[in-house]
C-alpha cells in the first residue's frame, strides 16, 4: 500500500477517497427517504400509523446491528495485523449479525402486514416500507460484500496486505450502521414518544 | 500495455477492432464512444422537436395525434438533457481531464467504461419504448399523479431515468478522485485550468443531486408499478412532494448542463484573445458559489404550486442572488476578450455566441424569479424560450465551440474553418429564428405542452410559431454543414501540428492524438496555464515574448522509451455488466420477475466476473520489485 498511498495527490488511496464520496451521495439518498417519511407520519389513511411499532422488539435488532460494527472493526484490525484467519472469522461475525437484523425485519415486516399495515395502504405505509426497505436492501448489498470478501480471501484474491479491501466494505458498513441510528431514533423512538 | 509474450495475456489486450472497444479502458477512447453516441441521440432529439414544430406550425393542425405529441414532446425533453448535453460534457469531462491535470487515465478505469455502457443501455432501453407500448408521455419532469395514472407510460421514465443516474453517479465519484487525487506534481487547485475547475464543480452537484431524484423516481415508480401511495392524493398523498424532490435534482442539474459549456469557454476565450482569463479566481468562485446556490433554489420552478408567500419570497430571493456569481463570470469572459489579440476562429465565434445567447437566457432566467411575473409567464413558451436561450444558446454553444477546439486534440488534424463559419452563422441564426419568437407568442399567452395550438389566440401567435418551424429548417441544415464538416475533416483533414491554437494548458503538451498513455513523462507544473509558461517569457512590460528553445523537455516526448509504464488492462466485464440492465428494466417495468431475476443474477456474476478478474500486471496492492523506477504520479487503480 505504501507506495500507492504517496502516488496519490491527497495522499489518501483512490479506492478509499472514492468509498467517501459516494457515501456523501448515499445521505442525501437516505436523507430524502427520512424527510418524506416525517412528512407522512401522520397520513395514515385510517389505517395503522406509529403505534404499530414494538420499540423492544425492533431496538434489540437494532444492537445486534450496532454491535456488527465493532466485529467489523475487529475484522479490519485483524485483517492490518495481517491475521487472516481471525479477519475471517470476525467478517462472518459481522455477516452473521447482519443476517440477524434482516430477519428481524422481515420478521417485523410480516407481522405489521398481518396486522393490517401494507404498502398501498397510505402514504404513512408506503414511506415506512420503502424507507426501511431500501435500508434493508443496503444491509443485504453489505452481506453479499462481506461474504465475497470472506470468500475471495480463501482463493487468494484478498492478501494479508490488502487490508484497505477490508476497510473499504467496513466504511461502508459502518455508513450502513449509522444510518439505522438515524432511523431507528427519528421513524421508531422520537413519534412513539410525542404518541404516548 | 507490456503483456509479456510468452504467458497468455490475463486480460484482453486487442488494440484494434470491435472487441477492442468493447472492452477499452482507455479514457480517450470512451470519451469518443460517448461522443458519437450523443451525437446520434442529438439526431434523435432533433428529428422528435422537428415533428413538434410541423405540428405547430399552423393553428389547429392535426398532423401528429395528442398521444403521439406528448410522447414526442417528452422524449425530446428525455433525450437532449439527459442523453445529448450532460453525455457530451462527459464526453469532454473523459477525454480532457486525465490530460490536462497530468494524468495518464481517470482513478477507475473499469468503472468509467461501466459508466459509458450503462448510459449506452440506458438510452437504448428508453428508445424501446417507442416499440414497446408507447414512450414516456408525461413530461421530462415526470410530475405525479399524472405520471403514476393508468393511461400514462411513465414506468419507462422513472426506470430509464434510474438507470441513467446509475451512469453518472459512477462517473462522478470517479471524476471527483480523478481530480482531486491525480494531479500532476505541482498542479495544485489554483492551477488547475477552469474548464477541470467546473467539472469537479459539476461532478459534485451530480453527486448530490442524482440520489434525490432517484428517490423521488423511486417513489414515482413505486406507485406506478407497485401501487404505493406517495403522490396519490386520495389516501392522503402529496403531488408537491414530487415536485420539491424533482426540483431538488432539477435545479443543479441546470447548472449540471451549463458549467461543463462554461469551462470550455473559459478555455477558449484566453487562448483566442491571447490573454490570461481575466480574473481566475473570480471565475472559479463564482462556479463554486453557483454550485452551492444552486441548491437553494429550486423552487421557483413551483411558484404556481401551493408553496406559500414565505417561500416564494425565500426562493425569488436566492434565485436573483445566483445570478450574481453567473454575471461575474460573464463579465470575467467580457474583460478576457477586452484588449485582446482576438482570433476569430469557428471555436471563439461559437465561444462568443455562447456568451450572448446565455445573457440573453440568464436576463429572461432573472425575470422568473419575480413572482408575479411568474406567474404570468408559467407553462408558457416564453419559458420555453428562456430554457433553450441556456441549453442551447448556452450549453450547446459551448460544447460546439469545445468541439471545434479538441477536434485537432483528438484527431491530430483540423475542422475546415470555412464550413465551420458557415454552420456557425446559419446556426446563430436559426436558433434564433427558432427561440426568439417564443418570448413573444408566449407572452401572447401560447401554452406549452399543449398538441394543437389554439387558432383563437390570433395570428400574431400564429406568425411567431411559423418562424419557429422555419428556424427549425435553417437549424437542420446547419446540422448537417456540422456533420459534413466533421466527418470529412476526420478522413481528410488539414494536419493540425502540435499547437494550432498556441494553447495555454497541459493536454497541448503531448501528441496529437495523444499516444495510449498521454504523457511520456508526467510534466511538473509551475505556473497556471503551464504549457504557455513553457512558451513564452515576459519582456520588462509584460508583453509575452517567445522562448525560442522550443516549448519544452517533454514536448515530443521520444524519451527514456525503456520507461516502465503502468497502464490500466482492457476488461469485458464492464460492457457484459451492463447488458444486463436491459432484463432488469423490463423486468420491473412489465413486472416480470424472471426477466428481472435474470438481469439481478447477470449483474452479480459481472459483478464477481469483475473482481476475481485479474491483473495482466499482477496486483494493484502487491509492491513490485521496479517500484523506483516506475513514475510514481498518475498511476491508476484497477
Amino acid at each position: 500500500m505504501a507506495a500507492d498511498v504517496q502516488a496519490t495527490t491527497l495522499g489518501l488511496d483512490h479506492r478509499k477517497l472514492a468509498m467517501w464520496t459516494f457515501l456523501g451521495s448515499e445521505f442525501l439518498f437516505f436523507g430524502a427517504f427520512v424527510s418524506a417519511y416525517l412528512l407522512y407520519i401522520t397520513t395514515t389513511a385510517g389505517g395503522p400509523g406509529v403505534e404499530i411499532f414494538d420499540i423492544p422488539f425492533t431496538s434489540i435488532s437494532s444492537f445486534v446491528l450496532l454491535m456488527s460494527s465493532l466485529t467489523m472493526v475487529l475484522a479490519h484490525n485483524a485483517h492490518a495485523h495481517g491475521d487472516l484467519r481471525r479477519m475471517r472469522l470476525w467478517i462472518l461475525a459481522t455477516a452473521g449479525q447482519g443476517a440477524v437484523f434482516l430477519g428481524g425485519q422481515v420478521y417485523e415486516f410480516t407481522t405489521f402486514y398481518n396486522e393490517g399495515l401494507n404498502m398501498t395502504q397510505s402514504p404513512f405505509a408506503s414511506s415506512f416500507f420503502v424507507l426501511t426497505g431500501f435500508h434493508g436492501l443496503h444491509v443485504f448489498v453489505g452481506i453479499l460484500m462481506l461474504l465475497s470478501l470472506y470468500a475471495l480471501s480463501l482463493t487468494g484474491k484478498v492478501k494479508a496486505n490488502q487490508d484497505v479491501k477490508t476497510e473499504m466494505i467496513g466504511l461502508y458498513w459502518h455508513f450502513v450502521d449509522i444510518i439505522w441510528v438515524v432511523i431507528f431514533t427519528v421513524v421508531y423512538l422520537i413519534p412513539e414518544i410525542a404518541v404516548l | 500495455m507490456s503483456t509479456s509474450s510468452e504467458t497468455k495475456p490475463l486480460r484482453p489486450a486487442q488494440e484494434t477492432g470491435l472487441l477492442s472497444w468493447l472492452g477499452t479502458t482507455d479514457h480517450k477512447r470512451i470519451g469518443v464512444m460517448y461522443f458519437f453516441t450523443t451525437l446520434v441521440f442529438f439526431a434523435l432529439g432533433g428529428a422528435e422537436s422537428g415533428l413538434l414544430r410541423a405540428q405547430l406550425a399552423q393553428a389547429e393542425q392535426n398532423l401528429l395525434t395528442e398521444e403521439i405529441y406528448n410522447q414526442v414532446f417528452t422524449m425530446h425533453g428525455i433525450t437532449m438533457v439527459f442523453l445529448v448535453i450532460m453525455p457530451l460534457s462527459a464526453a469532454f469531462f473523459n477525454y480532457l481531464i486525465p490530460l490536462m491535470i497530468g494524468a495518464r487515465d481517470v482513478a477507475f478505469p473499469r468503472l468509467n467504461a461501466f459508466s459509458y455502457w450503462v448510459y449506452l443501455f440506458g438510452g437504448i432501453f428508453l428508445y424501446s419504448s417507442f416499440l414497446l407500448g408507447g414512450a414516456p408521455n408525461g413530461s421530462w419532469v415526470g410530475y405525479a399523479p399524472l405520471a403514476s395514472d393508468s393511461v400514462s407510460n411513465m414506468g419507462f421514465y422513472a426506470i430509464g431515468l434510474q438507470i441513467l443516474g446509475i451512469s453518472s453517479l459512477a462517473a462522478a465519484v470517479n471524476f471527483i478522485v480523478t481530480i482531486l487525487n491525480m494531479r500532476a506534481p505541482g498542479m495544485t487547485f489554483m492551477r488547475m485550468p477552469v474548464f477541470v475547475w467546473m467539472a469537479l464543480v459539476t461532478n459534485f452537484l451530480l453527486l448530490f443531486a442524482i440520489p434525490v431524484i432517484a428517490v423521488a423516481l423511486f417513489m414515482l415508480q413505486f406507485d406506478t408499478l407497485f401501487g404505493a401511495q406517495f403522490f396519490q392524493p386520495g389516501s392522503g398523498g402529496d403531488p408537491i412532494l414530487y415536485q420539491h424532490l424533482f426540483w431538488l435534482f432539477g435545479h443543479p442539474e441546470v447548472y449540471i448542463m451549463i458549467l461543463p459549456a462554461m469551462g470550455i469557454v473559459s478555455e477558449i476565450l484566453p487562448v483566442a484573445s491571447k490573454k490570461p482569463l481575466f480574473g481566475y479566481a473570480a471565475v472559479v468562485f463564482a462556479g463554486a458559489a453557483i454550485g452551492f446556490i444552486g441548491f437553494g433554489v429550486w423552487a421557483h420552478h413551483m411558484f404556481t404550486s401551493a408553496i406559500g408567500p414565505v417561500a416564494r419570497s425565500a426562493f425569488a430571493l436566492s434565485t436573483m442572488f445566483i445570478a450574481v456569481p453567473t454575471g461575474i463570470k460573464i463579465f470575467n469572459w467580457v474583460f478576457t476578450m477586452w484588449g485582446g489579440k482576438l482570433k476569430f476562429t469557428t471555436p471563439m465565434l461559437f465561444s462568443i455566441g455562447f456568451v450572448s445567447m446565455f445573457t440573453i437566457g440568464g436576463l429572461s432566467g432573472v425575470t422568473h424569479a419575480i413572482v408575479p411575473h411568474n406567474a404570468q409567464q408559467h407553462d408558457t413558451y416564453y419559458v420555453v424560450a428562456h430554457f433553450h436561450y441556456v441549453l442551447f444558446g448556452g450549453a450547446l454553444f459551448g460544447l460546439i465551440a469545445g468541439i471545434y477546439f479538441w477536434f485537432p486534440k483528438v484527431t491530430g488534424k483540423m475542422m475546415s474553418e470555412k464550413l465551420g463559419k458557415l454552420h456557425f452563422w446559419t446556426w446563430l441564426l436559426g436558433f434564433n429564428l427558432t427561440f426568439g419568437p417564443m418570448h413573444m407568442s408566449g407572452l401572447l399567452g401560447q401554452p406549452r405542452r399543449t398538441a394543437v395550438l389554439p387558432g383563437e389566440l390570433g395570428s400574431t401567435v400564429e406568425l411567431y410559431n411559423l418562424l419557429s418551424t422555419a428556424g427549425v429548417v435553417v437549424l437542420t441544415g446547419s446540422a448537417l454543414v456540422f456533420l459534413y464538416n466533421l466527418l470529412h475533416s476526420i478522413k481528410r483533414g488539414e494536419e493540425s501540428g502540435l499547437d494550432p491554437w498556441d494553447a495555454r494548458t497541459l493536454e497541448w503538451l503531448t501528441a496529437s492524438p495523444p499516444k495510449h498513455h498521454n504523457f511520456d513523462k508526467i510534466p511538473t507544473v509551475t505556473h497556471r496555464d503551464e504549457f504557455w509558461h513553457r512558451k513564452y517569457a515576459e519582456d520588462e512590460s509584460g508583453m509575452p515574448i517567445s522562448v525560442p528553445a522550443g516549448a519544452s523537455e517533454d514536448h515530443d516526448g521520444e524519451d527514456d522509451p525503456d520507461e516502465h509504464i503502468h497502464m490500466p488492462d482492457n476488461s469485458l466485464w464492464p460492457f457484459i455488466m451492463c447488458i444486463a440492465f436491459l432484463p432488469f428494466g423490463y423486468g420491473l417495468v412489465f413486472l416480470n420477475p424472471w426477466l428481472f431475476g435474470l438481469g439481478v443474477l447477470w449483474m452479480v456474476v459481472g459483478y464477481f466476473g469483475w473482481i476475481v478478474e485479474p491483473l495482466a500486471e499482477g496486483d494493484d496492492d502487491d509492491v513490485p520489485d521496479d517500484v523506483h523506477d516506475r513514475p510514481t504520479v498518475g498511476a491508476t487503480t484497477h
